[in-house]
């Protein structure tokens, strides 16, 4: 039983000065590092720049939304239908949570910001071609345009091989063009409205690209470089996520198709057992076995010397 | 004035059709709202419903001057002690909400000036050093927050303003996790604390989704990143069509408001409990009270009252005022 601490000794002890010291020294220490260090800031990566940067990525990401084989197009909820989403043994919590962010890969990224392109015939004829044809042809045609991409140099529509692609070439290109214009971005973001508040879309359709994630693996962030604790540059990123990451290196959640499930899974259980430590019969005494509290506490057990342990406690 | 008097006849005849048009159809109030009826006085135009907001709000100014205010008790004069049968206890919120709060902590244990003996170790400042850290990231953030989400990246002031609020944040999580590192040691949900642990576990979760947003407010390079990278944890476990990290505006709203809140709110109720039960003693410590030697007057008096559990003597006393526990 612990014994009730206002029965203890006391002796005076300000804890109002105590919080404003520790206030200053918070306060000094912040500023401190914030002149000496300041902090990251690297810029965003535009469509435009991306455009710029790797036009061949922009093509061969365009067509993939068309084709309906980029990483957005087949993800699930909450964006489409595309795949049942992962799930955790009978658990298949993504795809209970519906589809509530609905994105049309195709129409959203790419046909509806080219119907803007209202001044460009080419745009326009492919359009056309586009909406009159079926759904398979479409399907035919860009698959068949993003295996050329893959297969020529460098993946340079230029040196595509001859073959079926419908009006894709075009349509793709044409998404080139917006984003080398720099109105890519507005058109996804702020399809039907003023304030554009909701980077969803353009986002989706960079991540659906390479260039991102060649960016972001250059300064070690990617998944498996334990990237969710760094930072851009040399400072110091998010350690405390140490054991969020750790899953993520191990198998079997390293050859998972369902590691993020899994893992978000095996957090939670994890947070659980660490919030209601105090209840959980043996860990709640494995501070005793470990002894730390004998250094905390040095001065305490040399005056008062501790009772006998109790069989529970 | 032939002029305004057929301007207003006219509006009366208006408003009359349009009392009727209200009546007949069956979503008469999509047509009041969708109609935009307004009124002529004059140089004054006004639509129907501000007239209808001020004359309700003019009506029931006026009900309230004039209807009588009801009232019950006993008078009891400003000189004399409010007996405790004067207090309608069965009835009153207010005494009921009263008496809970003053059982929250013991008597001068809010913010008492002495501290038990065994509180003498450098590992107790890390709590205070962690509440110094909230105080300062908020703070850091308020001033982040006057100009703008953006305002850092086009502004050498904003952005050393962005630099105090990161840095704050990174001691924040330092001196927390010790904190935490410490109490684990301490085992330090002994003695009814659990509810104390719960809320610094909880605190520290919280503080994690709070950085999180934080970082995904951003707006550069690390925003798109993580954002785009985070998503994929939070879709697979469903979270995610909720709470959608690449709408940055309703993540700034998250990390501005809602969970700073909360955070702020279960922070405050971690340091009453702390106050309520007091510092947790060494383990394996003798209560002082069963141990005294009796040559101390102080100790002998504390050695003859046993100390009675906090919560036991809230109850004798909510007795004594009639006051269900």
């Amino acid at each position: 039983m612990t014994p009730d601490s206002h029965a203890f000794p006391t002796r005076p002890y300000d804890l109002v000065k105590e919080f404003v010291i520790a206030l200053g020294v918070m306060a000094v220490l912040t500023l401190i590092l914030a002149a000496v260090f300041s902090s990251p800031d690297d810029k965003a990566i535009t469509l435009q720049s991306w455009a710029k940067a790797t036009p061949n990525d922009v093509v061969a990401t365009a067509t993939a939304e068309l084709a309906g084989t980029s990483t957005s197009a087949g993800y699930g909820a909450p964006y489409n239908h595309g795949s049942p989403g992962q799930n955790i043994g009978p658990l298949s919590l993504q795809r209970w949570a519906g589809v509530r962010i609905p994105i049309d890969s195709a129409k959203d990224l790419v046909t509806d910001p080219l119907r803007s392109l209202s001044g460009d015939p080419t745009v326009a004829a492919a359009l056309t071609t586009w909406d009159a044809a079926t759904p398979e042809k479409q399907q035919a045609w860009a698959g068949s345009y993003s295996d050329a991409l893959t297969a020529a140099p460098d993946g340079n529509p230029a040196a595509v091989a001859a073959g079926d692609y419908g009006p894709v070439p075009a349509l793709a290109n044409g998404e080139l063009s917006l984003a080398l214009n720099g109105g890519l971005e507005g058109l996804l973001a702020a399809q039907s409205t003023f304030y554009a508040n909701d980077s969803t879309k353009p986002l989706v359709l960079l991540a659906d690209g390479s260039y991102l994630e060649s960016q972001a693996r250059a300064q070690s962030l990617g998944g498996n470089q334990w990237g969710m604790m760094n930072e851009t540059g040399n400072y110091p990123g998010q350690p405390w996520l140490w054991g969020y990451t750790f899953w993520y290196q191990v198998k079997p959640f390293s050859t998972s198709g369902n590691a993020d499930a899994l893992i978000w899974g095996l957090m939670a259980v994890l947070s659980l057992v660490l919030i209601l430590l105090p209840w959980i019969p043996g860990l709640r005494r494995l501070p005793r076995y470990l002894g730390v509290h004998r250094l905390i506490w040095r001065r305490s057990y040399t005056t008062s010397p501790p009772r006998r342990p109790p069989s529970s406690q | 004035m032939a002029s305004t008097a057929i301007g207003y006849c006219s509006d009366v005849v208006r408003f009359q059709g349009l009392l009727q048009a209200l009546v007949a159809r069956p979503y008469w109030m999509v047509s009041v709202i969708a109609a935009a009826y307004y009124f002529h006085w004059g140089v004054v135009r006004i639509s129907l419903g501000n007239v209808l907001v001020i004359a309700s709000m003019l009506v029931i100014f006026v009900l309230a001057l004039v209807l009588p205010f009801p009232t019950h008790g006993n008078v009891v004069d400003a000189e004399e002690p409010i007996a405790p049968a004067a207090i309608a206890v069965g009835r009153s919120w207010t005494v009921r909400v009263r008496t809970r709060l003053s059982r929250v902590v013991p008597p001068g244990q809010a913010l008492p000036d002495r501290q038990p003996v065994y509180v003498a170790s450098w590992i107790y400042v890390f709590g205070v050093l962690s509440l110094a850290g909230f105080v300062v990231v908020v703070a850091t953030g308020f001033v982040l927050a006057i100009e703008g989400a953006t305002w850092w990246h086009t502004s050498s002031t904003g952005h050393f303003v962005n630099s105090t609020h990161l840095w704050s944040v990174e001691l924040f999580f330092a001196v927390m996790v010790m904190h935490l590192w410490g109490k684990f040691f301490m085992a330090a949900w002994r003695g009814g604390r659990g509810i104390t642990w719960v809320t610094g576990m909880v605190a520290f979760f919280g503080s994690i989704g709070t950085a999180f947003t934080g970082y995904l407010t951003q707006s550069n390079f690390d925003s798109q990143w993580i954002s785009t990278q985070a998503k994929d944890g939070l879709n697979a476990s469903g979270v995610g069509a909720f709470f959608n990290v690449l709408n940055g505006s309703q993540m700034l709203m998250w990390h501005i408001t809602l969970l700073p809140l909360i955070v702020g709110i279960v922070v405050v109720m971690h340091v009453i409990m702390i106050r309520r039960h007091g510092v947790v003693p060494p383990i394996d410590a003798e209560s002082p009270v069963a141990a005294v030697a009796f040559e101390d007057a102080a100790v002998e008096e504390a050695a003859t009252v046993a100390p009675v559990p906090f919560e036991d003597a809230a109850v004798e006393e909510a007795a004594t005022v009639g006051v269900a526990p």
